[in-house]
């Protein structure tokens, strides 16, 4: 029987519950005798190659690519999971749902500290770059999401036995350690 | 500015657990709590300005701004909607000039929004500058606008004052108290103030205790705790002073009962609250009576001062040596919350209405961290009855397990709105008719909080094993859209009142009541409704108080009893919908940073 099929990406994400995925340590290499990795920031794959098994979604979504990305996992995943606070509801992001897209936009080119070298004040509006959304989504919003993953980022044991779980069907083991926060 | 504030401060000793009161005495003076104001009050209370702060952002009846010379408070309670309030808002926003959330530019009229207000029975209703306007119709507004703009007096345009003790000089109110429709066995039953404290002396505080434990009075609040056990408890743990409170916040939407025993019967109501002290030892009695009856203030104040002169109240009561028991009042400033026991005890203490961890629990660490006993006014009411006529007489009346009457509030849609006393045990049916309830598609029991029925349900009766209720009961007409007008006004009513502390009671309601309009906007899915009901049953588990535990009740309980009507509102088999609009979504970046949205 063939490997099961495992994709992931990052949205509107900071890269951590990737990190954190990566923090399984050498369960790696035992993880690679298990799937076979398609698009992923971790082979570098940059579009769907074939039909997939598993996705792992981090971030919610900010703009439209993230939004064309998230669907496009969808369709190309037979399962989907959350992971971790920004996909599941928004996360630090979703900071600035509430505040007005302008003022967003005007504090980050205009007015910001940080926009020293904009003296041209200029706005992003290359018809190339990602839109942005008129606030932050969390995933499930947009598409079907089966599972979800929570943490910020969830620990690596929790990514773990979770594709453990989904892999060989066995029931998820949760024990407390694994989604305790504090 | 400087002298007055410290002339209000020094009103109260001085005294940061005062705070409440501090405030609300400034908010009456200047419509406001003026920046100036809270950097004196922290100086001179030794107190940091951000925690001057706190207490005042959390009460809905502070502002920081001026909230008008006239400031209306209009009710936006459901009973209140379904009687017509937002055409009276509208008329209030035509005449007026201004819109709900401000304030006229020459800053003379003010209208806001408001939770309930206790007047279900006479809606649309409002308060302006603390005086209730009930029944309002589009006319009225028009003559109190009208008013506003020639300077009356706000009580001057009452008109005619109400039924009962509404029109006693010392209220003058126009509210209607429908006055106790059913003349109950217990409550309502005529005695002369004193007799049962007369009684209550002549006995052990033990054996007061102990009649009260047998005859299985529970608290009428809400939660149906046994009021004997809780006054045992209470004389059992250690503490340099205990504490009696009466609970008189009544925010619960559809609730006004505690309205009408404050105006018709406060004396059996202080006489109780002496009784309770007598038997847990409590010198000191705490009314905490809700922002919104503030127009009862005065009268209830005389209405003691009476009872001092009769020796009821004060020293050495009814000569008595040692027994010294005398009650303040402490005014509420608009919070719901602040019904709940602990979170009441801290409002009392001057700070946010936040409730408390438990354990310790009131009774071991309440007010001041002093064994404190918090009881409903229609609890300590009750004991009087008890006190004259014997536990046994009590026990008699009503069920098994719910001991005596309860006082019902109906309102909503019935000829008969009011407050009526019936005996445990009452079927719902029965109180259905004696309100004139013809068309009903359904009944809210207990409030926001409470259960939504349906008719098939109507021969369940009222009492603490079946359908329990703090004194809501709510009629549904059969032409209402249950779930547009009910239940979504119900999550928005907590979404409002949450104290924020716990993330389901703060997130999870916002998310539910997204989910819920998902639905009605016809994009849900099967799926979205069985969502609704799992993550719903989590708030119970998940939160501190009984608002977080029962806010998602509006909706598991129309989905256990109305099904269908979430059924209906489903309209494609498809296990998964988005609500996403991706042209909406990009519409207003794209639009300032100028740019052609390009959606495919
Ligand atoms: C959100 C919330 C609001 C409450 N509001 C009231 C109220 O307005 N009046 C009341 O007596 N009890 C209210 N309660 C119940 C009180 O916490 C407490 O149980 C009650 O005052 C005890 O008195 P009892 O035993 O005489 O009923 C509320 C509870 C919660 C959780
Ligand atoms: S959940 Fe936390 S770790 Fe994961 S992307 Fe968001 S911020 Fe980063
Ligand atoms: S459940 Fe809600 S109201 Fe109660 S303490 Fe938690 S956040 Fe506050």
């Amino acid at each position: 029987m063939s490997k099961p099929v495992l994709a992931t990406t990052s949205l509107a994400g900071c890269f951590g519950c990737h990190m954190s995925f990566l923090d399984i340590d050498e369960r790696i290499l035992e993880l690679i005798e298990l799937v076979e990795f398609n698009k992923s920031p971790i082979d570098d794959i940059k579009t769907f190659t074939k039909q997939c098994d598993i996705g792992l979604i981090e971030g919610g979504c900010c703009n439209s690519e993230n939004i064309h990305v998230l669907k496009d996992f969808r369709k190309n995943c037979k399962i989907l999971v959350s992971v971790g606070e920004c996909a599941i509801m928004g996360g630090l992001p979703a900071l600035r749902n509430g505040i007005p897209v302008e003022e967003c936009l005007r504090e980050a080119y205009l007015d910001g500290p940080t926009v020293g070298l904009n003296t041209e004040k200029i706005l992003p509006n290359d018809d190339e770059l990602p839109m942005l959304l008129d606030k932050v989504y969390p995933c499930h919003e947009i598409v079907k999401i089966d599972y979800y993953l929570p943490g910020c980022p969830p620990t690596a044991d929790l990514i773990w036995n979770a594709l453990i779980a989904l892999i060989t069907g066995d029931e998820l083991k949760l024990p407390y350690e694994v989604v305790k926060f504090d | 500015m400087k002298d007055k504030v410290q002339d209000i401060i020094k009103k109260y000793h001085d005294d940061k657990t005062r705070l409440m009161d501090i405030l609300i005495d400034i908010q009456a003076e200047y419509n406001c709590i003026p920046g100036e104001a809270i950097e004196i009050i922290a100086g001179q209370l030794n107190m940091s300005k951000v925690d001057v702060e706190q207490t005042l952002s959390f009460y809905h009846f502070f502002t920081t701004e001026p909230n008008g010379k006239y400031t209306v408070y209009l009710n936006d309670s459901m009973v209140a909607e379904m009687m017509g309030r937002d055409e009276i808002a509208r008329a209030f926003e035509e005449e007026a000039g201004t819109t709900f959330g401000s304030v006229t530019e020459d800053g003379l009229i003010g209208l806001f929004n408001t939770s309930d207000i206790g007047m279900n029975d006479q809606e649309p209703a409002a308060l302006i500058n603390g005086v209730p306007f009930t029944s309002l119709t589009i006319s009225k507004v028009k003559e109190l606008i009208a008013g506003f703009k020639a300077g009356k007096e706000v009580k001057d345009m009452i008109g005619q004052t109400g039924d009962g003790n509404n029109s006693d000089p010392r209220i003058m109110s126009m509210v209607n108290n429908n006055c106790l429709k059913r003349i109950g066995s217990i409550m309502c039953l005529e005695y002369e103030t004193g007799w049962a404290l007369r009684r209550t002396v002549h006995i052990t505080r033990e054996a007061v205790i102990e009649m009260v434990k047998r005859s299985n009075l529970r608290g009428r609040g809400g939660a149906g705790f046994p009021a004997g056990l809780k006054w045992e408890f209470c004389r059992k743990s250690e503490g340099d002073a205990t504490y009696l409170v009466c609970n008189a916040d009544e925010g619960e939407p559809g609730t006004f009962k505690e309205r009408v025993v404050l105006t018709e019967m406060p004396e059996q109501l202080f006489e109780g609250m002496a009784i309770a002290a007598y038997a847990i030892n409590a010198k000191e009695g705490i009314l905490y009576l809700r922002a919104e009856y503030i127009y009862l203030r005065d009268y209830l104040e005389d209405v003691m001062e009476t009872m001092r002169k009769d020796n009821l109240l004060g020293k050495h009561i009814l000569g008595v040596e040692g027994f010294d028991f005398d009650i303040r009042i402490q005014m509420g400033a608009g919070a719901y919350v602040c019904g709940e026991e602990s979170a009441l005890i801290e409002s009392m203490e001057g700070k946010r209405g936040e409730p408390r961890n438990r354990p310790p629990f009131p009774v071991q660490a309440g007010y001041m961290n002093q064994p404190t006993v918090v009881n409903n006014v229609e609890t300590l009411s009750t004991v009087v009855k008890i006190m004259l006529n014997g536990p046994d007489w009590f026990k008699a009346i009503g069920t098994p397990e719910s001991a005596g009457t309860k006082l019902l509030s109906v309102a909503g849609d019935c000829k008969k709105p009011g407050v009526y006393e019936f005996e445990f045990g009452t079927k719902v049916n029965e109180v259905l008719d004696l309100v004139e309830a013809t068309s009903v598609q359904a009944v809210q029991i207990g409030g926001p909080s409470g259960v939504c029925i349906n008719p098939e349900m109507f021969d369940r009766n009222i009492s603490f094993e079946d359908l329990s209720t703090g004194g809501a009961f709510i009629v549904i007409g059969k032409d209402r859209d249950l779930l547009q007008d009910v239940v979504t006004n119900y999550i928005d009513f907590f979404i409002e009142e949450s104290c924020s502390s716990c993330a389901p009671c703060r997130s999870l309601t916002v998310i539910l009541r997204g989910k819920l309009q998902k639905l009605l906007n016809g994009h849900g899915t099967m799926n979205d409704i069985d969502e609704l009901y799992r993550w719903g049953q989590f708030m119970k588990q998940a939160n501190r108080c009984g608002l977080g535990q029962t806010a998602a009740n509006p909706i598991l309980t129309t989905i256990e009893n109305f099904r269908p009507l979430y059924e209906a509102l489903v309209k494609t088999d498809e296990d998964y919908m988005s609500e996403f609009d991706m042209s909406k979504a990009v519409e207003e970046s794209c639009k300032y940073v100028d740019r052609v949205p390009n959606v495919h």
